[in-house]
């Protein structure tokens, strides 16, 4: 795929940050507002797959490399399932929420009706994890396919 | 709390949680060193099975085991149950050793034969998440769950069956397993749905107890039609097999023998659905579940057979065997399913004792069938290595070049057509006892289907192994050491439980039939607590 007309990146230029920002905001707030990891890590991946689709993978192609999505990928997954192997060691049960009611990050209990971030325990660690996970799987799946269609074109 | 106890405790959770962190950190593996990875998803596998056997022998000695995700005890409230349970009674657990055992094999045996293969890391990846899944619906205690795994391993298989892209009919047959499987999939999320919906629970053991309470609604009859007709689609029951031989026929042959244990996790599913979430209202009148299933069983013992005489590719028609041996699983706990659902109250199980034969020669033949076809598949695949030829049209006189895969072929095709003293012998025999006394017509039909099966596979290996050597074959070799362990450790096992049946029905089988039919024990932990 080649990359598009100087308006088109311009505007894809100007959209991504905000995409970006707006897909970790989804990420973060996991625990309090509809949404989580899943969502939040595929609004910033369709943001990645706005900036291929304007710039042309080939251009793509020379700033990010598909195994290095991967290897990200597998790093999301492994933090998940890291924090449920730290319940069972600190919590005394798998996917146990050890985190809650301490003082740590993310320790507090949350008052009702007030929207705090700094609770949840390990869920919004758990998003953290899915979304990484999530925004590198899906853009290595864009990233795939397109370069695939762009080696049919050659 | 001393070690072992600790790890006993947390055993059904690390047992699906250790092939998953394995199935993530294979990719990581693989850029260090390609030769670590292949042991590193060996010795995961390895672990795996030691958990699975640790429970087993506690479950045996101590009943059901139990446990909560995410914290010490579930909360029990009105009438819902907070948090998901992993229940595993020794019906579980007996399909968990098969599942393991499969799995275990499948991994040994990809040693050697994916070695000339690229994207490895996702062939092993793939391969562990399918044991996760496969594993964790036979222990799950969780309705919502069992589909996250069906799930799981519907979509790691549908990958590892067209895994090798370069071939169309691998592509075709991935894909239809994976349209196969999402309808499947989609109609028991349906069922959970409408289970859900009423009881306002997805715990099985819940959710048979309000079944008890509320009777047996008409949205529970379309739920448990939805559960059946899906799951024997899942599980290769005729005629809903159309997929089964392509899979089985384009996978490699290691992914053969995992898929074998993910279609009877899927039979497993319908079982457990149908004996123990319907267990208390399945006796009600006006149901015949029971014929049902034994109308499966028939129509999918003879297609298998038919359909297998006339394919001409090695696989493939090791496929339709496969479905006819599914048949016969069908056909003998639905013969006990006749009795146990039974409005009559004179005809129960202990006037009947016919029934529970056939239950045990069903669960019996699940591990019979996981054996003999498995052994079947790495014999197709160990020729497919050594030749690159699947038709049988092409291959011939390889006895004289792989003597010791044509020895595992000959127990392969005597233990599955059920000639003493293999291990299908046993089973069949409890198969053929049982079902007569239901029908006569019933146990007819089974031998035939033996009969069929011994006459398809002697002109196997015929065709295959005997006859004149051809001159493209002359520079065939004997597969590696690390293929030959795996087929080996397959035939040593037929023919243990083929001499010593008896140790294996009182100590394994025995107590999952009764799992199985007894449903009282599974729903203890509600009563009963921890």
């Amino acid at each position: 795929m080649k990359g598009m007309s100087t308006i088109v990146k311009t505007i894809a230029n100007i959209g991504f940050p905000i995409i970006t920002i707006y897909g970790l905001y989804v990420i973060a707030h996991g625990h309090l507002t509809p949404g989580g990891g899943f969502q939040g890590g595929a609004i910033v991946a369709s943001g990645l797959a706005l900036l291929a689709v304007a710039h042309g993978t080939s251009w793509v192609e020379s700033k990010v490399k598909e195994h290095d999505l991967s290897m990200l990928e597998s790093l999301g997954a492994l933090g998940f399932i890291g924090l449920a192997f730290l319940g069972l060691l600190m919590g005394g049960a798998f996917f146990s929420n050890f985190l809650v009611d301490t003082s740590m990050l993310f320790g507090a209990i949350p008052v009702d009706g007030a929207a705090n971030i700094n609770t949840g325990g390990t869920l919004p660690l758990m998003n953290f994890a899915v979304g990484l996970k999530v925004i590198a799987g899906l853009f290595a799946i864009v990233l795939v396919m397109a370069i695939a269609t762009n080696k049919e074109e050659d | 709390m001393n070690i072992v106890d600790m790890l006993l405790t947390h055993a059904p959770a690390l047992t699906i949680a250790i092939p998953l962190l394995g199935a993530f950190l294979t990719p990581l593996i693989s850029r260090v060193s390609e030769k670590g990875r292949n042991i590193f998803a060996i010795i995961i596998v390895g672990i795996t099975a030691l958990f699975v056997f640790l429970m087993a022998s506690e479950i045996l000695a101590n009943g059901p085991m139990t446990y909560v995700f995410g914290s010490t005890a579930a909360t029990v409230q009105q009438s819902t149950v907070i948090r998901i349970l992993f229940e595993v009674d020794a019906l579980s657990i007996f399909m968990a050793i098969i599942g393991i055992i499969l799995s275990f094999v499948a991994v040994v045996y990809s040693y050697a034969f994916m070695e000339k293969n690229t994207g490895l890391d996702k062939y092993y990846t793939l391969l562990l998440l399918m044991t996760t899944g496969m594993l964790g619906m036979m222990l799950t205690g969780d309705m919502f769950n069992f589909f996250v795994f069906l799930e799981i391993t519907s979509i790691a298989s549908a990958a590892l069956v067209a895994f090798w892209t370069n071939k169309a009919k691998a592509v075709e047959a991935g894909f239809k397993y994976i349209v196969i499987s999402t309808i499947g999939a989609l109609f028991v999320l349906f069922a959970i749905a409408l289970l859900y919906g009423q009881y306002d629970a997805l715990n099985m053991a819940k959710i048979a107890q309000s079944l008890g309470i509320s009777g047996f609604t008409f949205i529970d009859k379309i739920a448990l039609v939805l559960f059946i007709a899906a799951l024997a689609m899942k599980g290769g029951l005729a005629p809903m097999h159309m997929w089964l031989p392509d899979a089985y026929g384009q996978a490699p042959a290691s992914i053969s023998l995992l898929l074998i244990g993910a279609t009877q996790a899927s039979l497993y599913g319908l079982f457990r659905i149908v004996f123990t979430v319907y267990g208390e209202v399945i006796s009600l009148p006006a149901i015949s579940i029971g014929w049902i299933l034994v109308l499966l069983g028939l129509i999918t013992m003879l297609i298998g057979v038919i359909m297998a005489i006339i394919q001409t590719d090695f696989k493939r028609l090791i496929g339709y065997g496969a479905v006819a041996e599914l048949g016969y699983m069908a056909l003998a706990v639905g013969t006990g399913l006749t009795i146990v659902a039974n409005a009559d109250p004179n005809i129960t199980l202990q006037t009947a004792p016919f029934a529970m034969k056939a239950i045990t020669g069903g669960l019996f033949h699940v591990i019979n069938d996981a054996l003999d076809i498995g052994l079947l598949f790495l014999v197709a695949g160990a020729v497919y290595y050594a030749t690159k030829e699947t038709s049988l049209n092409k291959l011939g006189g390889l006895a004289r070049n792989m003597k010791y895969t044509t020895i595992f072929f000959i127990i392969g095709l005597l233990a599955v057509s059920g000639l003493p003293p293999f291990n299908g012998f046993a089973s069949k025999l409890l198969i053929y006892e049982s079902t007569y006394q239901l029908n006569p017509i019933l146990s007819i039909v089974a031998i035939l289907s033996s009969i069929l099966l011994l006459a398809i596979f002697v002109k196997v290996l015929h065709s295959v192994f005997l006859g004149p050597a051809l001159p493209k074959y002359e520079t065939v070799r004997e597969v590696p050491k690390s293929m030959l362990l795996a087929m080996a450790v397959i035939a040593g096992i037929i023919i243990v439980f083929g001499l010593f049946p008896q140790v294996i029905v009182t100590n394994l089988v025995e107590p999952a039939a009764n799992a199985l039919v007894n449903n009282s024990g599974y729903l203890q932990w509600l009563t009963g607590g921890f």
